[in-house]
C-alpha cells in the first residue's frame, strides 16, 4: 500500500516535468534568425527584469568563483545532489536492516 | 532560484542580513537542545539537510518555459521545527554561492531570509494547522511543503519589488513583474515538492516509527 502509494506520487513528479518539456513550445526565431532559448533559469529572466526596471542599476558585486562552463556548473550540482542523495540512500537502507532484524530477532524469542 | 550575486543594493543586502540572525540564533539553539537530548536524532537531522541538499540542486522546467528548483526545507520545519532550517539552509545556500555561481554572499542574507526562515516557518504553521483542522496526515505534508515553497519564492520577488519598484507603478506594479518570473514558475515545482515531500515521509514513517514518536511531532502518528 505504501509502496504503490509512494510509486504513484514519484509518477506525477516525473509527469510535472516531463509536462512542460512537451508543452511549450520554442518560440520562432526573432528577425535575427537567432534561435530563441528555453528553460533558461528564472533568476537569468530575474536579472533582466530588474535591468527593465532600472536600467541604471549596476550589480555592485560578481561571484567569487563561476564554474568555467555549464558543464562544470552542473557537475558541482550532480555533485551536491549525489552528497544528498547519497545520504538518505544510507539511512534508509540502515534502518530498513535494523528493522528487518528487530523482527526476525522478535519472530525467535 | 536565488536573488544573484550584486542584485540587492547595499542596504537592502544588509537588512536582510541582521533580519535573518535571531531567526539562525533561535535555530542553533533548538538544533543543540534536541541532538543534546536525543542524540539518535542526529541522523534525522542529517536526512533533513540532505534532502534540501538534493531538492534545491535539482532544476526543473516550468510550464511557464524557465527553470527554477525546490527548497526541500519543508521537510526539516515538520520535524524539527520551524527554526531548525535556518542553520541548515544558510550551509546549503553559502554551498551554492560560494562553488555554483548561484545566489551570492552579498544576497546571502535575502536567501536565507526567504528559503530558510519564511519557507520552514510557513510549512511548520501549515502542517500545524492541517492536523488541528484534523486533514490527513500525507495531504499536511503535502500542503505545508507546497506552499512553504511557493512563499518561498513570492518572498523572493516581494524582496525583488522592494529594491527595484517600478518607476510608474511603484512597488505593487514592479511585484507582479517578479511573480510573474519567480511564483508563477514555482506552482509546478511547489506541487512536485509537496509530493516528494510525502514520499520522504512515507518512508520515514514506515522504517523508523519510534525515532518520529520521540520527536513527537503533533499528529505523526495519525
Amino acid at each position: 500500500m505504501n509502496t504503490r502509494t509512494n510509486l504513484i506520487l514519484l509518477l506525477a513528479v516525473v509527469a510535472l516535468v516531463v509536462l512542460p518539456l512537451k508543452l511549450v513550445k520554442r518560440p520562432t526565431p526573432g528577425p535575427d534568425g537567432q534561435e530563441v532559448e528555453i528553460f533558461l533559469g528564472a533568476d537569468d529572466q530575474a536579472k533582466e527584469m530588474v535591468s527593465r526596471i532600472s536600467p541604471t542599476y549596476k550589480p555592485w558585486a560578481r561571484p567569487l568563483i563561476t564554474p568555467p562552463s555549464s558543464e562544470i556548473g552542473s557537475l558541482l550540482f550532480a555533485l551536491q545532489a549525489a552528497i544528498g542523495a547519497g545520504f538518505i540512500g544510507y539511512y534508509l537502507g540502515s534502518r530498513v536492516t535494523r528493522a528487518k532484524l528487530a523482527r526476525e530477532a522478535a519472530g525467535n524469542s | 532560484m536565488h536573488i544573484m550575486e550584486g542584485f540587492l543594493p547595499v542596504t537592502h543586502a544588509i537588512g536582510w542580513g541582521v533580519a535573518c540572525l535571531p531567526f539562525i540564533a533561535h535555530g542553533v539553539k533548538t538544533l543543540n537542545r534536541q541532538v543534546k537530548e536525543r542524540p539518535e536524532q542526529r541522523m534525522l537531522l542529517g536526512v533533513s539537510a540532505a534532502f534540501t541538499f538534493v531538492l534545491s540542486a535539482l532544476k526543473m522546467p516550468s510550464l511557464t518555459g524557465s527553470c527554477s528548483h525546490p527548497t526541500g526545507t519543508g521537510l526539516g520545519a515538520i520535524l524539527f521545527g520551524p527554526t531548525a532550517m535556518a542553520p541548515i539552509g544558510v550551509v546549503v545556500l553559502l554551498f551554492q554561492a560560494l562553488l555554483l555561481a548561484h545566489g551570492g554572499l552579498t544576497t546571502l542574507g535575502a536567501n536565507v531570509f526567504s528559503m530558510a526562515i519564511v519557507g520552514p516557518i510557513a510549512a511548520w504553521l501549515i502542517f500545524r494547522g492541517g492536523r488541528a483542522l484534523r486533514l490527513p496526515f500525507g495531504v499536511s505534508v503535502f500542503l505545508a511543503a507546497s506552499l512553504g515553497d511557493l512563499l518561498t519564492y513570492v518572498t523572493t520577488s516581494v524582496q525583488l519589488a522592494m529594491a527595484f519598484p517600478d518607476p510608474l507603478g511603484g512597488f505593487k506594479a514592479s511585484l507582479l513583474k517578479f511573480l510573474g518570473v519567480f511564483a508563477l514558475t514555482q506552482i509546478p515545482l511547489a506541487i512536485s515538492e509537496g509530493l516528494l515531500t510525502v514520499i520522504i515521509f512515507n518512508a520515514l514513517r514506515r522504517f523508523n516509527p519510534k525515532e518520529l514518536q520521540e520527536l513527537d511531532i503533533k499528529g505523526v502518528q495519525g
